[in-house]
């Protein structure tokens, strides 16, 4: 498995229909493929992925793209790749920061 | 040894179980079920009323700070603590906190002001860096990272493997081949701060254990002061089978505690479950798995305890602690799996914690050394250390 998701992005209207109710973790993005948010659809998530990224999109109206890998093991994916986009980018996607979704103390990560 | 609890251990041990069924248990209710952490108000909360009880910092020694409890009690305390869903590699979500890397009470004065009381005070968070790609169940043959001596410093290079908790780090003990002819003789521990130019957290290694991961660590000419060297040069290989023997009875108390609860749940509904007309506790396939359950458990108890009595008194208890690690992860595991064929769809359903207990128990019988491991460390303790 990569560390960074490598899955296409897929136009959020287009992609809501087609996703299932499993188990992962998602990214959103602006029309430019700026991430936005990374999030996951866990244990909790009422409808899983489907579920959870239509509810974030209707938060975040700039989110045009969204890209999913459905993961059994969600929440050390979700960590990754949230240590993989600081890594990247010097800090979390907007929207993981406003909406304070982040786990407590988020570790360091410099993939090679 | 006294099979009974003493007035005292009774106490104690009926303080931490109301704790559980009445401070962890229902914050689950909210929490995702594959969750680690609690959230920060709660956990501040917890902390409050375990040092209330007067158990915080259950592992820190007297002389540092912790409570003066026994080791049969802590284990006692520990077989009541992981008895909810995170409670196995989360017990009681860190709030009764915790020495971290026992090893450092060993350390040099130096050392404990930059690493021991920064931890003791939950300022800093250490890792234990002894498994590599090459292997983990043999360390002292298998070590690959060298450490070369450079006027006062060493430098470092190699990497680890299965690193728990290391990208949260701030500093952690990883062991280097200093000698490279002297075999378990040519090991040496160093405490190395995670900001070292050099170090790198390369990726996390999932696993059935999903939030509390490993990692995959990478030296590149990492340039350690002599100062850090933790015990002697050549020596690192004793510390680190002093740490896995020492860490196998709490690791055996977490499954027992689990197998209770998974135990305890199952008792309370075969009576209520109805197939073909009639409860579930009145098959005899359905009571053999109950009794089986309580001997599996009932064994695993008391080979622990009686590890930790020996530890106790100070006695060798090399063998007692292989053997409760052993008993204790393998019954569990099957403790866990018939539980959730007691509960046909649901006991597979993230609904319930028997999934999670399911998945994570099965790492027990690898982590912290593998059951064939356990079985070898016993058997050299029985023939003689001439074993290989
Ligand atoms: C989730 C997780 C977290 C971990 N966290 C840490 C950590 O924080 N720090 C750390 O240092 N290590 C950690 N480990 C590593 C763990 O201790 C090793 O995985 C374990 O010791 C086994 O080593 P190995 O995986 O290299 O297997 P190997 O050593 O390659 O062994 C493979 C298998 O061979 C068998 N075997 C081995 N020896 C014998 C023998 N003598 N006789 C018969 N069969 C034998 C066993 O079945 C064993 O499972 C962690 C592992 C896991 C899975």
């Amino acid at each position: 498995m990569a560390i960074r998701l490598t899955k296409p992005w897929h136009d959020l209207n287009e992609a809501i229909p087609l996703l299932r109710g499993n188990l992962g973790v998602f990214e959103l993005a602006d029309k430019d493929g700026q991430v936005l948010y990374i999030g996951f659809a866990g244990g909790k998530s009422l409808y899983g992925l489907k579920g959870e990224v239509r509810d974030l999109s209707a938060r975040i109206t700039s989110a045009t793209q969204v890209r999913h890998e459905v993961n059994t093991a969600y929440q050390s994916r979700f960590r990754e790749l949230l240590m993989v986009h600081v890594a990247d980018y010097g800090k979390l996607p907007p929207y993981n920061i406003e909406l304070n979704h982040q786990p407590g103390r988020l570790g360091r990560i410099s993939p090679a | 040894m006294d099979l009974n609890l003493t007035e005292e251990q009774d106490m104690i041990v009926g303080m931490v179980r109301r704790f559980v069924r009445e401070e962890v248990l229902p914050l689950e209710l909210d929490l995702d079920p594959d969750a680690d952490e609690l959230k920060p108000e709660d956990q501040d909360r917890l902390v409050e009323k375990t040092k209330a009880m007067g158990l915080y910092g259950l592992d820190i020694p007297p002389a540092y700070g912790g409570p003066d409890i026994d080791l049969v009690t802590r284990t006692l305390i520990a077989m009541e603590m992981s008895q909810h869903r995170a409670g196995l590699y989360a017990p009681c979500y860190g709030t009764f906190g915790g020495a971290g890397l026992a090893q450092l009470f060993e350390a040099t004065d130096d050392q404990k002001e930059r690493y021991l009381y920064p931890t003791l005070r939950g300022e800093k968070r250490g890792f234990f860096g002894l498994s590599e790609p090459s292997g983990g169940s043999d360390p002292a043959r298998a070590i690959q990272t060298k450490a070369v001596q450079d006027g006062d410093d060493w430098i470092i290079n190699g990497g680890k493997l299965w690193i728990s908790g290391a990208d949260r780090a701030d500093f952690g003990l990883v062991f280097a081949r200093s000698d490279s002819d002297k075999g378990r003789n040519g090991v040496t521990c160093f405490i190395v701060d995670t900001d070292t130019p050099g170090f790198h957290v390369r990726r996390i290694v999932h696993t059935l254990r999903s939030a509390h991961y490993a990692t995959e660590l990478q030296f590149e000419d990492m340039r350690i002061p002599a100062t850090n060297i933790l015990g002697e040069v050549n020596r690192g290989f004793a510390i680190a089978n002093d740490r896995l023997t020492r860490q196998r009875i709490p690791y055996a108390a977490g499954c027992i505690g689990v197998a209770l609860k998974a135990h305890e749940m199952a008792l309370e509904y075969v009576p209520q479950r109805e197939t073909f007309g009639a409860p579930l506790s009145t098959r005899q396939s359905i009571q053999w798995m109950l009794v089986d359950n309580e001997i599996d458990i009932k064994q695993s108890i008391w080979i622990t305890l009686e590890a930790a009595n020996k530890a106790n008194l100070g006695e060798p208890f090399r063998k007692e602690a292989a053997m409760a690690k052993l008993v204790a992860t393998e019954a569990g595991g099957r403790v866990v799996d018939r539980c959730m064929q007691m509960f046909g769809g649901l006991g597979v359903a993230k609904d319930l914690p028997f999934e999670r207990w399911f998945r994570e128990m099965r790492i027990r019988r690898i982590g912290e050394g593998p059951s064939e491991v356990q079985r070898h460390v016993i058997a050299r303790e029985l023939l003689g250390s001439s074993l290989r």
